[in-house]
């Protein structure tokens, strides 16, 4: 009889090369490239006459500091684009397909290893991001990784690494009808505290992870990496296997029929163990934002700034008091009171076309508040032309949103995209830190409906709290 | 081939505070270099500007290690962290618990990550941070720490055994692997043909 193994597991023993009491060593099926990570690995292979040894294994593109106005805007400054120029130099010298800004097939890192069919279950992927989380979705085992360790998989394809603990996270209960992936995970990372997943591999369990689109459970993998994990996994099937089918890089013919058996294969066995198992009740879990500056210091949208008293333990009121210091907040605040001057939708967490289409369907009709500055930047160049095929784009621009060219943009404010000093933003990305999105910017995580109906009524609000479109004025 | 590490003593910064991100230790800002060096300014950047902020006491100058709440280095994988951890004299990182990517980073570039019980890590911080002469002394080959005035002497600290493995041989993990090269090899030739594979020629 063999014994019960989890996905986890059964991925893992798949890639092991070798096992050492110093770790064990694994091969890596993809990695994936960003701008800003990756050429401090490049000119230390070159210094020690190294050979990248898969380059058919290596994808990059540029995402961090491409400029999301127009196309041939400036880059931001000279430091930028000097690392913009790296990366396609080295991408050139060692033969890796590469992404640069302003091409056709450019985009968010993240967005792009899905949407081109190059992550499928079962795969191990490597970046040096830590929300390379996202793959995890596919039924992978996906987890960012420093430059050296970049370094090392570009010379090696394999990483040294101890043996990660397995976390089953099942989530139970049926949430609220208008919760979203990014209202699940912020509930689920609120709970798990934001190191609860510390050593771990998450695989998310449970009918409300199975009942999510491939763009909600890359929602809820994405911000694994919040909860200290490591990656977070959703077993593959019949979602993961439609969304794939016939995508560029996606098995086809025969290769199709056996990659979907041995997928099938993959899901974790009655009965296998993990080393930790948490239940979370999501039962009436519905729009939720962040008051803090860590993903896990959130509210329901529309109640109040939990009281210092009701933090359970010392450091997690220490935090709340240094948290709503930054942030200029008090306990006992109502979030909607908050004013929002500026809107995000965007990143790798809710930059795709289900997202965009979701707050366009909130904003269609309507007008963005007077007070607020909102942008929209699509995850990829490819779902930029798919919205406006679409006619997306126009909804935004109608209601008064900026259209923009994709990338990272204020997710990480490296491009000049940022909310200014002091000022409150709603955002769709996974951050909330300190100085995020620029220097003193206090950011509000959502999902992009919260974001849309923000952005109409220019304070945090929920898609229910819009009143009725007057039939007149409207379409 | 790194120095092999295997004493550090050293007087500390005590930073108390939980949930120390990345962008904290090295705002993205400099993320856009290419060097691998010259990053010591950018450390806690922002945290410095307040005059009275920990490293900024003159009598810690000296000081090469970082006593830390929970979960220090979450958030942002990026290595320049710990360039500028590096750059900046430290060489051990205490704490009850150091994130998952920012501990594999940490040995890279030689600093220690320690990670000892949250009762132990409020008496080093408590010590540390009423004298600043205070010392610790991590045995990093034993995997202990010891600080006499903290009441803390030969505490066993956890430490992954990759990380320890290459620190205390010096060893770069790189050539390490380099021998594996016949298993490598035998891997590759029974991969899944399905497996993707990338090219200049898609873009
Ligand atoms: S969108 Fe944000 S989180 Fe995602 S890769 Fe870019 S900077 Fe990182």
């Amino acid at each position: 009889m063999t014994i019960p193994r989890t996905l986890i597991d059964k991925i893992w023993e798949s890639r092991l090369i070798d096992s050492k009491p110093e770790g064990d060593l694994i091969y890596i099926d993809l990695h994936l490239f960003n701008e800003v990570t990756s050429p401090q690995a490049f000119e230390g292979l070159k210094l020690k006459d190294r050979k990248v040894r898969r380059p058919d294994l290596c994808m990059a593109t540029a995402d961090h500091d491409v400029p999301t106005g127009k196309h041939g805007l400036q880059v931001i400054d000279e430091i930028a684009d000097k690392q913009l120029r790296f990366q396609q130099m080295y991408c050139k010298e060692f033969g890796i397909e590469h992404y640069p800004m302003s091409s056709s097939g450019n985009g968010i890192i993240h967005v792009l290893g899905p949407e081109k069919g190059l992550t499928q279950p079962g795969m191990t992927i490597v970046c040096g991001d830590s929300h390379t989380a996202t793959h995890g979705a596919f039924g992978a085992i996906a987890f960012g990784i420093g430059t050296s360790q970049v370094e090392h998989v570009l010379a090696t394809q394999t990483l040294r690494l101890s043996r990660p603990k397995t976390m089953s996270v099942t989530l139970v209960g049926t949430p609220h009808p208008d919760a979203t992936a990014k209202d699940l995970a912020l509930a689920v990372i609120r709970t798990l505290g934001t190191d609860g997943g510390t050593g771990h591999l998450i695989e998310f369990r449970g009918d409300a992870v199975r009942n999510l689109s491939m763009e909600g459970r890359m929602t809820l993998c994405n911000m694994a990496i919040e909860a200290g994990a490591r990656s977070g996994l959703v077993a593959p099937d019949e979602t993961t296997f439609a969304y794939l089918k016939g995508k560029e890089r996606a098995p086809k013919g025969p290769l199709w029929d056996l990659a979907v058996d041995y997928w099938h294969s993959l899901a974790t066995d009655p009965g296998a163990q993990f080393d930790k198992e948490i239940e979370i009740d999501i039962t009436e879990v519905g729009p939720m934002v962040t008051w803090g500056v860590n993903p896990a210091q959130s509210v329901p949208v529309g109640s109040k700034i939990p009281a210092l008293e009701s933090f359970a333990t010392k450091s997690e009121r220490e935090a709340a008091v240094a948290a709503l210091s930054y942030m200029g907040l008090e306990p006992g605040v109502s979030v909607s009171d908050i004013p929002i001057h500026t809107v995000f939708i965007g990143s790798c967490t809710n930059g795709r076309l289900e997202d965009l289409q979701a707050a366009a369907k909130v904003l269609e009709g309507r007008k963005i508040s007077s007070s607020v500055r909102s942008l929209v930047v699509p995850g990829s160049a490819s779902i930029k032309r798919e919205a406006e095929r679409l006619g997306i784009d126009k909804v935004f621009s109608e209601a008064g949103f900026e259209w923009r060219s994709p990338g990272c943009s204020m997710c990480v404010g490296m491009n000049g995209d940022i909310v200014p000093p002091g000022k409150h933003s709603t955002s769709t990305s996974n951050r909330n830190f300190e100085g995020r999105q620029g220097a003193g910017a206090r950011t509000h995580l959502v999902s992009p409906e919260t974001a849309a109906a923000t952005a109409i009524l220019g304070r945090i609000a929920s898609p229910s709290d819009l009143p009725p479109i007057n039939k007149k004025e409207g379409k | 081939m790194m120095e092999p590490v295997s004493i550090i003593k050293g007087s500390a910064y005590p930073l108390p505070r939980s949930n120390i991100d990345t962008d904290q230790i090295l705002p993205a800002k400099w993320m856009k270099r290419v060097e691998r060096t010259g990053y010591e300014n950018g450390l806690f950047e922002i945290w410095r500007q307040d005059p009275s902020f920990i490293t900024n006491d003159p009598e810690r100058s000296q000081a090469s290690i970082i006593v830390a709440g929970e979960n220090f280095g979450c958030g942002s994988s990026r290595q320049h962290a710990v360039w500028a951890l590096r750059d900046f004299g430290i060489r051990a990182i205490i704490s009850s618990s150091i994130a998952d990517i920012h501990r594999g980073n940490l040995p890279q570039e030689g600093i220690v990550p320690i990670e000892l019980a949250q009762d132990v890590v409020e008496l080093l911080l408590a010590a540390t941070g009423v004298n600043p002469r205070v010392e610790i002394e991590i045995n990093v080959t034993d995997r202990t720490v010891t600080c006499a005035e903290a009441g803390v002497f030969a505490m066993p600290f956890r430490i992954d055994n990759v990380s320890h493995f290459n620190l205390i041989h010096g060893y770069d993990p790189i050539d390490v692997t380099l021998t594996f090269e016949k298993s490598i090899e035998t891997h590759e030739s029974s991969r899944d043909p399905w497996l993707p594979q990338c090219s200049p020629e898609f873009v």
